[in-house]
Formats: structure tokens, sequence, C-alpha cells
């Protein structure tokens, strides 16, 4: 028999399942009537669920084991698919042929939905930069965020400045705010700049939580324009597909932005930075200047992120960005695997729409969230798609031509 | 013969500890010395303050250019130097792992190369020649080196001997003048040496680098420097010809041990 080894494995494992969980699922006291109740019926559904669970666990062990002996290290279905042009492009049109019916087949909540998986996916990018590409962990990342959003709420608040004036203006702001805490934290890396990244973004909320004056505490920003099209009145619904349609753009801008960084000369100092500190400065890299543009372009995509935001929902509180916000971006760039821009947008995607539509469940929801999380980071730690790096061929020997 | 890199009463102390005491040195253009002497005597320690790592206590160190300037080194930032012409190696590999064999080098160009963020978003005609260019002065020195069979693959894949002589194409991609080689024979086996002793003569007679060598294979050593000095506790205990060394009874006394063992290494 193939499967005599595992099939005596997870017996065992069923068996001890049985003595492990017998007090709590077969023996119940009734403290009423002062009886003891035996349930054997659970007994034989324990050692049922345990055995059947842990046998296909083994087989997919076993199964993967050998996928792994056989298949080349860092190639997975989702990278081939990638590298063939005749694959990739049929997909791609697909894909952006649905991205362009789709606010016209689902409804207006659908529409809103993924709008807000499009936000994520702009900050997913930006953070991309700062902790994928240069290894900077960011735990703060959210503040860039809340100083976008901020920007364009409190400056059409008090001057009226219309959104596609605030895009920009919050951008700037948002990248002078990563200059700022680029300067204090250059000296640190790893643990102690998340630290310290954390706390700068719990300074930002405070502040805007607690300075009334300034940004009406946590009663937040109300009526905030949504961007104007040519002067025309939208409906909420046609503001709802215009807003939309302005973050697939702004996501294809984001995307191509990101793509040519990463293979310039800066991306590759970005990588050097965060592969090996000393190798990169020895290597003639000035590493402050490095780390600053990193700080002030991933926090650019946060600015303009925050005013879309803020264009999106009309009402702004800093209770929008708090830690978990933080957290989540994060999540989705590690899920998506670090440096890589597919498998963020995979990933941001993933990560908003399935609690959104596991609202069914509504208790259960972050805890299957939770699970999801975990189950993904045990079979694949890289990542939905790992980040690969740039091939180059050379067809004359002399006069290696780039491709 | 002009020199190029000068050190002058060199000190570096760590709290009490005297590292460096009072070490001085010069390379000549197109010559190849070698620093010796036993674990702990500060040999890398005086690397590291060449290269900036370290900013020395008291003392000089001099870059004398090509056009005739020179450069008080001491306290710049380990990118200026690289920048002046210093490239080194490292003792334990300091590869980019993560990287390619062909962006580890490319990215020893960064020092000569100019573009940034806006250059790298809209990839104006200036940006696209001088990412051809680096692709393919990148490539020439893989050639040069001999990993072009490694192009693609990722730096942290690669057998030992290649990533040393990784860590020697990447250092050349900055153009340096002067070569800092630290321990670069470390864990080889004997025709990887061999080899890497041809590496380094091509260097010296092609390129005209100037090259500072640590090692500590001895047979290494007395083959290619022409000049060697010796630093035991921080100080230097000898200088001279590889055969004034091997005679030399304080060197013996301090590193290199009785004759029949100098042999044996």
């Amino acid at each position: 028999m193939k499967f005599v080894e595992e099939f005596k494995k997870s017996f065992f494992i069923s068996l001890g399942l049985i003595l492990l969980t017998f007090p709590i699922m077969v023996i119940q006291v009734n403290t009423i009537e002062n009886v003891v109740v035996w349930r054997w019926r659970n007994l034989i559904f324990v050692g049922l669920g345990g055995f059947i669970l842990s046998f296909f666990w083994l087989l997919f062990q076993k199964k993967k084991g050998d996928a792994i002996a056989q298949a080349p290290a860092g190639h997975s279905r989702l990278h081939r698919i990638m590298d063939e042009p005749r694959l990739y492009r049929p997909a791609l049109i697909i894909i952006a042929f649905c991205a362009l019916i789709f606010p016209f087949v689902f409804s207006h909540y659908q529409v809103n939905i993924m709008t807000t998986a499009l936000i994520y996916v702009m900050l997913g990018l930006g953070l991309n930069i700062e902790v994928g590409l240069a290894g900077l962990l960011d735990l703060g990342y959210v503040a860039f965020y809340a100083v976008g959003a901020y920007s364009y709420a409190l400056l059409n608040y008090h001057f009226g400045l219309g959104f596609w004036s605030a895009l920009p203006v919050g951008a700037c702001l948002a990248a002078f705010a990563g200059i700022l805490v680029g300067f204090p934290v250059l000296r640190l890396r790893g643990d102690y700049l998340a630290i310290v990244t954390l706390a700068f973004a719990e300074i930002i909320r405070l502040v805007l939580e607690n300075w009334n004056e300034f940004s009406f505490g946590p009663s937040g920003i109300s009526n905030i324009p949504r961007p104007g099209f040519f002067g025309i009145k939208l409906t909420p619904e046609q503001s709802a597909i215009y807003m939309y349609f302005l973050l697939i753009l702004m996501c294809i801008f984001t995307i191509f932005v990101i793509h040519r960084l990463q293979h310039s000369r800066i991306g590759r100092a970005w990588v050097a930075l965060r592969e090996d500190e000393l190798a990169c400065q020895a290597m003639g890299i000035d590493k402050t200047k490095a780390k600053l543009a990193a700080f002030a372009l991933g926090a650019t995509w946060a600015g303009m992120a925050g005013v879309l935001f803020a264009a999106k929902t009309t009402f702004i509180n800093p209770a929008s960005f708090t830690f978990l916000e933080s957290a989540m971006i994060l999540s989705i760039v590690v899920l998506g695997g670090m440096g890589s821009v597919v498998g963020v947008v995979i990933a941001a995607l993933a990560l908003i729409l399935i609690p959104e539509y596991l609202r069914v469940f509504s208790d259960y929801r972050m805890l299957l969230f939770g699970a999801a999380l975990i189950i993904m980071m045990v079979f694949r730690p890289q990542g939905i798609l790992a980040d690969r790096r740039k091939k180059y061929e050379f067809h004359k020997l002399q006069s290696g031509e780039g491709n | 013969m002009d020199i190029v890199l000068e050190v002058k009463n060199l000190t570096m102390n760590f709290g009490g500890i005297k590292a460096l005491d009072r070490v001085c040195l010069e390379i000549r253009k197109n010559q190849i010395v070698a620093l010796i002497g036993p674990n702990g005597a500060g040999k890398t320690t005086l690397f590291n303050c060449l290269t900036g790592i370290y900013t020395p206590s008291e003392g000089d160190i001099i870059v004398h250019m090509a056009q005739g300037k020179s450069r008080r080194i001491n306290g710049m930032k380990i990118n200026q130097i690289t920048k002046l012409g210093l490239a080194r190696t490292f003792q334990n590999i300091r590869l980019f792992g993560g990287m390619t064999v062909l962006e580890n080098v490319m990215t020893g160009r960064h020092c000569r190369t100019h573009s940034g963020i806006t250059g790298a978003i809209f990839r104006p005609k200036s940006t696209r020649d001088e990412e051809k260019a680096i692709v393919n002065d990148s490539y020439r020195i893989l050639e040069y080196i001999g990993l072009t069979a490694y192009v693609n693959e990722l730096a942290r894949n690669l057998p030992y001997g290649a990533q040393r002589r990784l860590e020697i194409a990447r250092a050349l991609a900055c153009d340096p003048q002067i070569l800092l080689l630290d321990e670069p024979a470390a864990g080889m086996n004997s025709q990887e040496t061999r080899e890497l002793e041809q590496l380094i003569i091509r260097l010296w007679e092609e390129h005209h680098l100037s090259i500072l060598l640590i090692e500590h294979d001895m047979k290494l050593v007395m083959n290619l420097a022409q000049n060697i000095f010796v630093l035991d506790y921080g100080e230097e205990i000898a200088r001279g010809t590889p055969a004034e060394i091997t005679s030399n009874p304080i060197v013996i006394e301090a590193y290199l041990g009785v004759q029949n063992d100098a042999q044996v290494n």
C-alpha cells in the first residue's frame, strides 16, 4: 500500500486527539440535575475528523515535498505565466476589460468596496518602496496617509482648494513629512526604525485627535467635496463610478512609476541598501540620500492615497488612521511578496475584499481572516509572488545588449 | 614612482584599547602591497579606517590623485572615499545576496553614474544611454573576471570561490585607483587561490591598479607583493620586500613562526 505510513500516522494522531479532548468533548456535567452526561457520539466525530484532516494534511505535505524536489526554486506557476507573453497579454486584456465594465455591472456598494481596495493597492505599492525595496521597516505608514487626507480636508475647509490642486499639494506635504521622519531615523534600522515610525504615526494621530482648533478633534471634518468632473454635477452613483476610474488610473500610474524605479540606478541602490548597508555605502551609494528618497517617495503615494480617500468618503476623522491601518498595509506588502508589484496588487485586493465579503460570517470574519493569513505565511513565507530580479540577455559577447 | 596613498601616524583607539598605534604606510602607483600579521593585529581596522568605516583618532590618510591633487580623507564618508578611487572587498563576503550577479556589479557603477529619481521615472535619452552603458560595462567586468556563466544568478546562490571573485568584480566596477582586498583567498582551495593570484597579477599588469592586500596565505603574499608591511598589536613591526620579511627575525618571532612552519604555509 502506498499510504500505509500516512494511514498509521493519522490513526495515532486521531487517537491522541480523542484522548486529549475526551474531558471536554465527551464528559459533560449537568450541574442542574447533578448527573454526568457521556456524549459518546462526539468521540466518533473527533476521531473521524482528526483522522481525515491529518491524513489529507500528511498527503499534502508529501506531495509538496515531491513538488519541491522537482520544480526549480523561485519559479511559481504565476511566474511562468508572467514570463510568457502569449499567456500574460490576454490575461491583462481580460483584467482590463473586467475593470472597465465592473462599475456598470455591479452595484454601487460593490463599486465602493472596490474603490477602497484600490486605495489600498496604492498604499501597498507606496509602502513597498520603503519596506520591499529599501528594506526600511515602517510601521507608521498611515501617518503619511493621514497627512494627505488632512491636507485636502483642511485646505479645502480654509481656502476652498479643489481636489485637483490638493492632490499634488497633499503629495508634497506627505513627502515633506516623509523627509521629516527620515532625518532622525537615518541611523536606525530594523526593529528600532519600526518603533520610531510607529511612535511618529501615533503622534500624528494624537495631535489630530486633540488639537481641536487645528483638526476639529475626534469629530473630524465633513463635507469634503468629491472630485469635480469638468464642473458637471454628479449624482452619488456617478461620482462613485468616477472615483473608481480615477483610482484605476492612479493605480496604473503608480505601477508604472514603481516599475520604472525598481529597475533603475536608484532602485538598485535601494535594494543594495536593503541587502547590506555597509557594502552599499562602500559601492559609493550615499546612504542618507537613498534612505530619504525612499521615505519621501513612499510617503508621496500615501499622501495621494490620503487625498483620494478624503475625496471618496467626504468625511475624515482620526479614527481612520490608527495603527491597525498601518498593520494592514504592511500585511499587504508582506503577503504580496516584498518588492513585487503584482504580488502587492493581488494581496491588497485579497486583503480588503475578502473581509468585506466575509461579512456573511459576521462574528467569525476576523477569525477567518487571521487564519487565512497564518496559513498563507506557513505555506508561502515569501509572499504570493516573490520578487524576482530582472534578467538581462546578452547576445554577442563583446557588445552585450541589455534586454 | 609616485605615492598614491599615504598613511601617517595613524592611531585608532577603541576606548582604552589602541587598535592601531602610529602606523605609517605608503602605496606607490601600480604597486602591490601586502599587509600581514597575526589575528587581531589591526589589519582590518586599518582597512576600515582607510575606507571611512572608522574615523581614526589621530594621524592622516592622504590620497594623491592622478591630477596631482591630494586629499586628506580622515572623517570623510564611506561613499565619498569610494568616489575618490578607493574600492574594497570584505573579509566576510558582503555581497547583495538578493540581487543577481550582474546587478551586484551594476550597483558598483553607482558612484560613476548620475541619473536620479526623475531620470528613472521619465527615462530620457541620457538615462537610457547611461543605463545601457552600466549594463555593458558591468558585463565586460564580469567577462574579465570570468563570471559570465552566472550573470542572472542570484549572488547568494553562487559557489564560494565565485562569490569572492564577484566581490572583486563589484569593487572594480567603482573604477578604483587603489584596490583594497581583505583576505581575498580566505577559504579558497589551492586551485582557486592560484586563479586568484593570476587575476590579481592581471589587474596589476593590465589595469595598472595599486593594490593593498591583507592575506594569511604566505605563498600568495610572497608571490604577489612587492612591498610588505607587518603589523602586530596595532604597531608596525617590519616592512620590506618579501625576501627581507621572510628573513626578519622579529617577523618570524611574531607571525611567521619557525622556518619549517613557514614552508608548510
